[in-house]
């Protein structure tokens, strides 16, 4: 027995294959919208698995480091490091800034005189909590000061030469998704330095910050020499940072240790759940939504294109099919013709989409992540389109007039 | 339709479908759970490394002057400023004397009228001495009467009498006379202290120097101590350097420096540990070192901001690992090991580390081991892995 729809695809495959990689695309379309979102959440659980924390510490009353500011002195680590159940716990800034491409070791960047990218500057202690987990090349930081591991996404190379704020720092390492939570990639750079470009001013900011200070009478008095230059000394310096990151011991529940923190440090404490609660529930949810949103209205809309492309499918055969009937074929060799037409489109429709999506996710700005459940989700949602569809298309083919073959 | 052309459709249909499904392979293979995870790797091996300590500090001058008066008072003149090269004991400016000269001429006159009083204190000895040697010559003579009879006991007594006032004259004389002189050198000792006092406006230099700050000009006033001008001495200039205390292991007089100022990053300058301060920084977790120049640069400026890097001596032979190798989990530190393809987490112990990324492992991996570096994500026990020479970037 020959198979029909064999058949039919070969009598007019070039508008089958066409079909199929139109529809492909689509599908792709869908896929690549499911992984923006994913990618979406993904960057927060990115940023709090990169923090390699337990336990988030913030100024009390906040719900920072990320959903809102959050500063405390960079001393309570000393108390906090002193609570039962700590493992380690290390101070850590972070600071969204565009970030200075200076020069590459001497020799000028390519292509680029004093372009600026987009960044999340986070300070760190080496070795503790915070530290970028694996480098894709380089090295770590070695030097206390003036050295940077940054993100493949930021577009630095090794050697380079970055400036943040007044100081130039090299790029000795890269490392990869270690992102913010609005998908920027980050810079890692010492603790010190950051609490420098965080809160140090511009040099025309100090400079005024002391013409105002000799200015003010109270601070300036001829009779007390050297206040003025204590107090400008006191004001140039400062001692803050955003959070404390906490590993608690093995086997020690975090909420154990966050309570105490609580209670008598006066700060405020996150466990995991809460943060990520907290970054997915609360800090991406509109984008989230409205990226979901759109996701919604595109499956609905891919749906239905992939019905009408089966339907009219059908529809266009309608005088061979008359033929058919009126050699005296059966209607389930039809309706098989057409159901198997229907999934074969889609098959094809799925893997052109999935293989062109896998193929320019990583050419997004943003991460984008295509996970294999929403593929197969995919696949399913495809077959049972196209199996709806066809069964529109089968019920006009079986209706048909087999005269319609002769009369038109 | 020919047999021959379906043949060939159906065969560029097959031919298509095959391409789709090994497109749809290589994507499976290439991302999502079964695909492997890049890493580049190393061979551990025993070699030296040479730890080098690194912190930032600022020029300062170990000898430093601040030059003011030690008594309140107006500045009258600032003859150097900010700048001039002074040798010791020029004069740099003058406080206001106010009334100290005429307290000077004031005194000069009373010592004069010391000089002239005791004149006549001297006088009145000699005067008395003259009329002690007659009441004595007088009694003499009264005494020898009276023993032959010639006169009365009580003319006797009188004369001797007499002698006894002309003595106690020629005593209270003496004594004026030296009261006078105390006087004349109370006066000259205090005009002396008023003359020291005149010279004590006069700021001068206490070593030869560079005039660094004008901190007052003529006419302002000035309290006791306060700084009038400041200067430093440009060949006592060093690097006060701040070391991470986590990372100042080693940390000794005499180790070698490499100082490289902010004004000419390009060209780093020798130096040498001079000075380990013994109080370290609690605040800023930081240990406090001198650094001097083997050779000042000349137009250096107090205050310039440095890097320096001291380097330690060489450490003896041991396993070295990039440390980008060494990974924490929990609370323990370690590598990952490929043992016959598959991935073992060792626990080390590390040691010493350089500065371009070397670590000293003392144990937990024998040379010659397989390491992972570089790795695309986090990789645990189970990861599938593939081993490519570079991930992304340059190598260092």
């Amino acid at each position: 027995m020959i198979s029909l729809a064999g058949r039919d695809i070969l009598h007019s495959w070039s508008k089958f294959v066409l079909t199929g990689i139109g529809l492909g695309l689509l599908i792709g379309v869908t896929l690549t919208m499911a992984g923006v979102y994913r990618g979406m959440v993904d960057d927060a659980r990115a940023l709090l698995n990169n923090s390699g924390a337990d336990l988030w510490v913030v100024q009390q009353d906040t719900q920072g480091p990320y959903a809102e500011s959050s500063s405390l002195r960079d001393d309570a680590v000393r108390s906090v490091l002193g609570l039962p159940g700590v493992a380690r716990a290390a101070n850590v800034t972070y600071l969204t800034m565009q970030v200075r491409r200076t020069s590459v070791s001497g020799v000028a960047p390519a292509g680029s005189g004093d372009d600026d990218v987009r960044a999340m500057v986070v300070g760190f202690e080496p070795g503790q909590p915070g530290e970028p987990g694996y480098l894709v090349a380089g090295r770590q930081i070695t030097r206390s000061h003036y050295e940077a591991v940054a993100d493949v996404r930021t577009g630095f190379t090794l050697g380079e030469r970055i400036r943040i704020r007044r100081h130039d720092y090299t790029v000795v390492g890269l490392t990869r998704r270690m992102v913010s939570s609005g998908g920027d990639p980050m810079v890692f750079i010492p603790l010190k330095d950051a609490q420098e470009a965080q809160f140090l001013k511009d040099n025309d900011a100090i400079v005024n910050e002391r013409a105002r200070t000799a200015a003010n009478p109270s601070l300036n008095r001829p009779g007390v020499p050297g206040l003025l230059e204590a107090i400008q000394a006191s004001q140039a310096n400062n001692r803050n940072v955003n959070a404390i990151l906490v590993q608690v011991q093995p086997g020690i529940d975090a909420e154990a240790v966050a309570e105490p923190v609580r209670r008598w440090k006066h700060l405020e404490a996150f466990t995991r759940e809460q943060m990520e609660e907290i970054l997915v529930a609360k800090l991406i949810a509109t984008s989230a939504r409205q990226i979901g949103m759109f996701l919604v209205i595109l499956a609905i809309v891919s749906a239905a294109i992939v019905a009408f492309i089966i339907y009219t499918m059908t529809l266009g055969k309608i005088r061979e099919i008359a033929v058919l009937k009126l050699i005296g074929t059966r209607n389930r060799t039809i309706a098989g013709m057409i159901l198997q037409q229907a999934l074969g489109l889609g098959l094809i429709g799925f893997v052109v989409g999935k293989v062109a999506a896998t193929f320019w996710a990583p050419i997004f700005p943003k991460y984008v992540l295509l996970e294999p459940g929403d593929a197969v989700r995919g696949l399913v949602a495809v077959v049972v389109i196209c199996a709806l569809a066809s069964t529109l298309a089968i019920r006009v083919a079986l209706k048909v007039d087999p005269a319609a073959a002769i009369g038109g | 339709m020919k047999a021959s052309s379906i043949r060939s459709r159906r065969l560029a249909l097959i031919g298509l479908g095959i391409l789709l499904v090994a497109a749809m392979t290589y994507v499976v293979m290439r991302s999502g759970p079964l695909a492997p995870t890049r890493v580049t790797v190393v061979q551990a091996a025993e070699g030296q490394l040479t730890p080098q300590l690194f912190g930032i500090g600022t020029v300062e001058a170990r000898r430093s002057y601040l030059i003011g008066p030690t008594t309140a008072g107006r500045v009258r003149t600032v003859v150097v400023d900010v700048g001039d090269t002074v040798k010791a004991g020029q004069p740099l400016a003058e406080m206001d004397p106010v009334d100290l000269d005429e307290r000077t001429a004031a005194l000069d006159a009373s010592v004069a009228r010391a000089g002239s009083a005791m004149a006549a204190a001297e006088a009145q000895r000699r005067d008395a001495l003259a009329r002690r040697e007659l009441a004595a010559v007088n009694a003499r003579r009264y005494v020898e009467l009276g023993r032959q009879n010639f006169i009365s006991t009580g003319a006797v007594e009188a004369r001797l009498q007499e002698q006894a006032s002309a003595d106690a004259l020629v005593t209270a004389a003496e004594a004026n006379l030296a009261a006078a002189r105390q006087d004349q050198q109370r006066l000259a000792a205090e005009r002396a202290g008023l003359r020291q006092q005149r010279a004590n406006v006069r700021l001068l230099a206490p070593a030869d120097g560079v005039v660094t700050s004008r901190d007052a000009e003529p006419g302002s006033t000035v309290v006791a101590g306060q700084a009038v001008l400041r200067v430093i001495e440009p060949s006592s200039l060093w690097v006060k350097v701040r070391l991470d205390q986590a990372r100042s292991g080693g940390l000794a007089v005499g180790l070698p420096a490499q100082i490289v100022l902010r004004s000419n990053p390009g060209r780093p300058l020798p130096g040498k540990v001079a000075r380990v301060e013994a109080l370290s920084d609690s605040v800023t977790e930081e240990r406090v070192a001198q650094i001097g120049f083997d050779q000042v640069p000349a137009g250096l400026s107090v205050g310039e901001l440095a890097e320096v890097t001291l380097s330690l001596p060489p450490t003896a032979k041991a396993v070295l690992l990039p440390s980008a190798a060494i990974k924490r989990r929990q609370a323990q530190t370690g590598v990952w090991v490929i043992d016959a393809g598959t991935l073992r987490f060792a626990p080390v112990r590390i040691g010493q580390a350089s500065l371009d990324g070397q670590v000293q492992v003392l144990n937990g991996v024998q040379p010659g081991t397989t390491v992972v570096v570089h790795s695309e994500k986090e990789i645990v026990e189970h990861s599938r892995i593939a081993v490519v020479d570079a991930l992304a970037g340059r190598r260092p």
